[in-house]
């Protein structure tokens, strides 16, 4: 079932201008400091992850000392290596996140947690070998009347049971 | 002007979005189309109907006041047929409706009042005149052309309120200490990175009645003499981000936002701030810091954020529920707030019921309900027949109360007196398959992860912690760990920096007041009482039972069962990864787990 989703770029990294891409979350955010994690968010976003390059050239466009605004490397990668939602490094194509916190998990999650891991054949943080899928845990999504909830790119699904897994799979190549 | 003979609204939060809204409405309108209906008949998207969550997708008729629910795109066609073209209800589909009936339904509730959800599912959220045509943003009218901020903060402590983000902190207070520090520019934010686990009131409120929060935040901003405001919202809502914005942009076009409002020289504008994943940037200080565009890391206090917050300039936080009664006192009063509640603890409260109870979802009630009521009154009881174990209050710092407490008035002194605490609101309900060392574990591994790893005692002591905890009920536990645990926690909980270090040990110490002897029994008796921690249980079939079958030595994953056809099976206890998949298959129920 399929929640406000904003299509993922069918193709991502390699594909797409990382340069192109920083420039315009830039622009679109302004380079002020209370903007840096918004712009974070979009690269990451639209390129799927924040690689070592977009810090670089993100920082290029950011470090304005003339304006007071003193930008590094560093404080870039601190931020993108903070927050949960900024990734830095490459995923699948298609990231599964399952919410495993106390709610779901008391209402079925444990049993449905073997069950990802075994039809993915993933562990959590892993990536399987042909590209398709991440699986990732992720703290508490804030719908837990209908957990256990997983995750997959934008799309939520809610009361999931592990034999639901295979047909909501097969919708993501 | 078109006149519609029927309004349909249903309902499109993430959780029915999750079991297919959009599908329901897409049918509806091609079969409203199909049936030359669509100019009589006018479909409206709206958030959650009331109560409870697992019945959705749902759909109001009005003015007929129908409540259908568990809809699939299937049943439309028969539904248009029925409903709209012949006029008979179909009872099949109707809401069953549960001990909280909604309030759209007129009559009393037994123990709900709803100030905040008031709104909730009734109106549009996306268009501001469906408020106004509530009372929206009469308060904030009377305030600005009829009283002055005094006058606005004196009503506010009348009625009682405290903060509804956890700590309790009179809003009052908290607003006048913020208007009487002498420094420019001042700040407003609203906290909305609601990461409880558990809790999802502020996620409601802010999706179905985002201006009630603006404007309160507008009556605040003006108490204080604050110019500019944000709300800090977690991305994980991006439908709650998007309601706020939408609504944003249009209190401006009303003139409720920007510059001179109401012809006054009061501005104040307002903007939504995304988080990024971390569930620390609800404590205030690292809030303010991830606004700034920093690591969400939390500073000591003093100074307060009242007086030094964003940009280092004095700014006021309060909580997305806290903000959104704020209106409705002002509208009808600080006497009528505090003639609800206890005597410390005035008014109404929202809390999120997870877990395993029947009615799992949002209610709002006096405080003073006791415990007792909540879970088995509103929430319906234990489901599937099984029994109260535990209720966890206050989220990942809070602390566990067992029945001896079901009698307890939950407001926030009765609760901390307990071992517990208010929290945001959200109540975990645990069953007697829990186990109470899983739990804590579970809760220590979430704190664990989401601390920001400033402060030293907070970070390396809830991993110490969370070492111990797996080591017990990966079945390694030894005489001493408990001790080990109640020293660590003692110290964490002691030096820890912010709100999250501090709290972090709170399950682990209440698990261990309540549920000593569970614990005992996984140190020294290696056994799992409740039978969840995998090391310590095992998987046996009963000789007297099993016919012999092979149906689960053929789907055991490792292949640990042994057996030849039509004798006894038998489970190798060292292969056995107790995944459970035998147990499922048996239709001889010939598996027990001890």
């Amino acid at each position: 079932m399929i929640n406000n989703a904003e299509h993922r770029p069918e193709s991502l990294a390699g594909e797409k201008d990382l340069a192109a891409i920083v420039e315009s979350a830039v622009r679109k955010h302004g380079a002020r400091a209370d903007e840096f994690i918004p712009i974070l968010l979009e690269i990451n976003h639209e390129y799927g992850y924040i690689p070592g390059q977009a810090i670089r050239l993100a920082r290029k466009l950011l470090h304005a000392p003339e304006d007071h605004i003193l930008v590094s490397e560093g404080r870039l990668y601190g931020l993108a290596s903070f927050y949960h939602m900024l990734h830095t490094e490459k995923n699948g194509r298609h990231v599964v996140q399952f919410c495993e916190s106390a709610p779901c998990h008391v209402q079925g999650g444990r049993e449905l947690w073997k069950s990802l891991q075994q039809t993915l054949g993933l562990k959590a943080g892993e990536t399987g070998a042909d590209g398709r899928f991440t699986l990732k845990t992720v703290s508490c999504l804030g719908v837990c009347g209908v957990g256990p909830v997983i995750l997959v790119d934008d799309d939520l699904y809610g009361n999931v049971s592990p034999e639901q897994l295979a047909d909501i799979f097969a919708r993501y190549e | 002007m078109a006149f519609y003979r029927s309004h349909v609204l249903v309902s499109v939060d993430p959780e029915c979005l999750s079991r297919g809204a959009h599908d329901v409405i897409d049918a509806l309108n091609d079969e409203l189309i199909a049936q030359g209906l669509l100019d009589e008949v006018q479909v409206l998207e709206t958030s959650r109907i009331g109560d409870p969550y697992r019945l959705g997708p749902d759909m109001l008729v009005y003015p007929e006041n129908i409540h259908y629910a568990n809809l699939s795109a299937d049943d439309i066609p028969f539904l248009v047929e029925e409903h709209f073209l012949k006029g008979r209800v179909v009872e099949k589909f109707r809401a069953q409706e549960k001990a909280v009936s909604d309030e759209e339904l007129g009559a009393p509730k037994p123990k709900e009042v709803r100030i905040v959800l008031r709104n909730c599912g009734k109106i549009d959220p996306h268009n501001i005149e469906d408020y106004i045509a509530e009372d929206g943003y009469q308060a904030l009218a009377s305030v600005i052309t009829g009283m002055t901020p005094e006058q606005v903060i004196d009503e506010v402590m009348k009625s009682g309120l405290r903060g509804r983000g956890g700590a309790g902190f009179p809003a009052a207070r908290k607003w006048q200490l913020c208007r009487q520090v002498a420094d420019n520019p001042k700040y407003l934010t609203c906290n909305a990175d609601e990461g409880d686990p558990g809790a999802f009131m502020n996620r409601r409120v802010l999706e179905s009645d985002p201006h009630s929060v603006v404007e309160g935040m507008i009556i605040a901003a003006y108490a204080i003499g604050a110019s500019m405001g944000y709300i800090y919202c977690r991305a994980e809502y991006p439908i709650a981000v998007q309601n706020l914005k939408i609504a944003i942009a249009q209190a401006h076009e009303f003139g409720f936002l920007g510059g001179n409002i109401f012809g006054t020289d009061f501005s104040f504008d307002l903007e939504v701030r995304m988080g990024a994943g971390a569930f620390v940037c609800g404590e205030e200080t690292a809030l303010i810091a991830s606004i700034e565009g920093k690591r969400g890391e939390p500073r000591p206090r003093p100074p307060f954020p009242a007086v030094k917050g964003v940009w280092g300039k004095p700014t006021n936080n309060n909580n997305v529920e806290t903000y959104a009664v704020v209106p409705q006192i002002i509208l009808r009063g600080a006497e009528w707030y505090s003639s609800m509640g206890t005597e410390k603890s005035k008014g109404t409260k929202t809390f999120a019921i997870a877990g395993d109870v029947i009615n799992t979802g949002l209610i709002e009630v006096p405080f003073g309900i006791t415990l007792r009521d909540v879970i088995f009154e509103v929430g319906g009881g234990i489901k599937d027949g099984k029994h109260f174990k535990a209720i966890q209050t206050g989220g990942p710092m809070g602390g566990c109360l067992t029945s001896e407490h079901l009698d307890l008035p939950l407001d926030y002194e009765a609760l901390t007196a307990a071992g517990s605490m208010m929290g945001s609101g959200g109540l975990i309900i645990m069953d007697d398959e829990t186990c109470m060392v899983d739990m804590a574990r579970f809760f220590m591994e979430f704190t664990q992860d989401e601390s920001c790893g400033k402060c030293t005692p907070c970070r390396v002591g809830t991993r110490r912690i969370l070492e111990v905890l797996e080591k017990i009920c990966a079945g390694h536990g030894e005489a001493g760990d408990i001790e080990t645990l109640e020293f660590l926690c003692n110290e964490v909980a002691k030096n820890s920096l912010c709100g999250l270090g501090q709290g972090a040990p709170n399950p682990v110490i209440s698990m261990l007041k309540h549920f000593r002897s569970e614990y005992e029994a996984h140190i020294y008796e290696k056994k799992c009482p409740a039978k969840v921690c995998k090391a310590l249980i095992r998987y046996e079939i009963q000789p007297a039972t099993c016919t012999g079958c092979t149906v689960c030595a053929r789907n055991c994953p490792v292949e640990a069962i042994e057996g030849e056809r039509r004798l006894a099976h038998k489970i190798d206890v060292d292969k056995c990864i107790r995944c459970g998949i035998c147990l499922q298959v048996c239709n001889f129920n010939a598996i027990n787990v001890l």
